[in-house]
């Protein structure tokens, strides 16, 4: 049973390690966003095996809303120990999670000061929801904003982290097992 | 494909609220969250793997990463299990074992094989939660899997004064019965100047 705090080291450690493995071979022209892009593939497959295990023995879901609704309260409580504190949508495939204390963000200080940093650390929670909705059935762009720490940005004032998660087309919710 | 926007994109769009979330958090199986670090890690001997050619290389890299999380973790352990200056390097083997394995894998492995001397000790696991839904493939034979516990273990003693020296003796990945971990003392570090990241 590993604890949470594990977890956090190896995600700081690997979000390190994979940009200074990527300065390190000078390849300056693909820079930040081929590590994006590997933390962010890297999430991909640890979030399809994890909805896996953990939907194993669920009903299936109505709808998209659902999902989401799944994805912002069980998945969120599971992997980040807490809900998301708000959802909203525009019915049209868009969807907005909004975290206002993410917790991959709390070691950050407050402020803007490391705002610049802050996508690194994203990447792979993108990554994750995007390979949970993929096995649930829902081809999605997961894009992710930070405004203030240790939340990101929102629509409305209130500082918090969004993710946002565009829904291409509609779904065939085939059997989880097929997508192998 | 991912795009992490600095900016607001939800400009202009109209976003209705959905508040059906509550407040009652769900009596969520906890054991689930150790499968995110187990495949967290996964994921990641996979990539190095990718990057580096050989075994010997993703080995090493393994055990940079776990030194820096070492000199981190130490620090995590020390706030939270309290415990007090160990007065040799036997007490510091049981401390690892009962208390740091516990705290943070949910394992107790034993301390065995002591040499003669007192300095050098294994530890045997039982079982190996980094290693729950791994296989390695023929052509990965000489990678140590685990290989970041080592690392961390170095990391973590080098900043209680200890220099160490760490490695897997067996693997349950490579056909052995048990995972054993060879631990070195090699000497006590004098505190002069900070050790940074490798």
């Amino acid at each position: 049973m590993a604890d949470d705090v594990l977890f956090e080291f190896l995600h700081m450690e690997m979000v390190s390690h994979i940009y200074k493995d990527q300065a390190s071979r000078g390849e300056m022209e693909k820079d930040r966003a081929t590590c994006v892009s590997t933390l962010e593939g890297m999430g991909f497959r640890v979030g399809q095996g994890l909805i896996e295990r953990f939907t194993k023995d669920s009903p299936s879901f109505k709808d998209d809303l659902d999902v989401m609704k799944f994805i912002c309260k069980d998945f969120w409580i599971n992997v980040f120990r807490k809900q998301i504190d708000n959802l909203r949508t525009n019915h049209q495939g868009t969807y907005v999670l909004q975290d206002n204390k993410f917790a991959l963000l709390t070691q950050f200080s407050n402020g803007k000061q490391y705002l610049e940093e802050a996508p690194k650390y994203l990447a792979y929670s993108c990554g994750l929801v995007r390979g949970a909705l993929s096995n649930l059935g829902m081809d999605c762009v997961v894009t992710a904003e930070v405004s203030l720490m240790p939340s990101c940005e929102s629509l409305l004032s209130s500082s918090s982290s969004s993710f946002i998660i565009y829904h291409h087309t509609t779904p065939n919710i085939t059997d989880t097992t097929e997508m192998f | 494909m991912v795009e992490l926007l600095q900016e607001t994109t939800t400009k202009g769009h109209q976003y209705e609220e959905e508040t059906c979330l509550g407040q009652e958090t769900q009596a969520m199986d906890i054991r689930l969250n150790s499968e995110l670090f187990t495949l967290t890690y996964g994921a990641l001997v996979t990539q190095l793997c990718k990057d580096y050619e050989n075994d010997e290389e993703v080995n090493k890299q393994l055990d940079k990463m776990g030194y820096n999380i070492g000199v981190r973790l130490i620090e995590d352990f020390l706030a939270r299990s309290s415990i007090g200056r160990c007065q040799d390097f036997r007490e510091t083997a049981d401390v690892i074992s009962k208390v740091a394995f516990k705290m943070y894998l949910g394992i107790t492995p034993s301390v065995t094989n002591w040499s003669p001397a007192g300095d050098e000790l294994s530890l045997i696991l039982e079982s190996n939660p980094l290693v729950d839904f791994v296989e390695l493939p023929d052509n990965h034979s000489s990678l140590v899997y685990s290989n970041l516990l080592c690392g961390v273990l170095r990391g973590a003693l080098e900043m209680v004064q200890m220099a160490v020296d760490v490695k897997f003796a067996q693997d349950t990945l490579r056909g052995d019965n048990v995972t054993e971990i060879r631990m070195k003392f090699i000497k006590r570090i004098e505190e002069n100047l900070p050790a940074g990241d490798e």
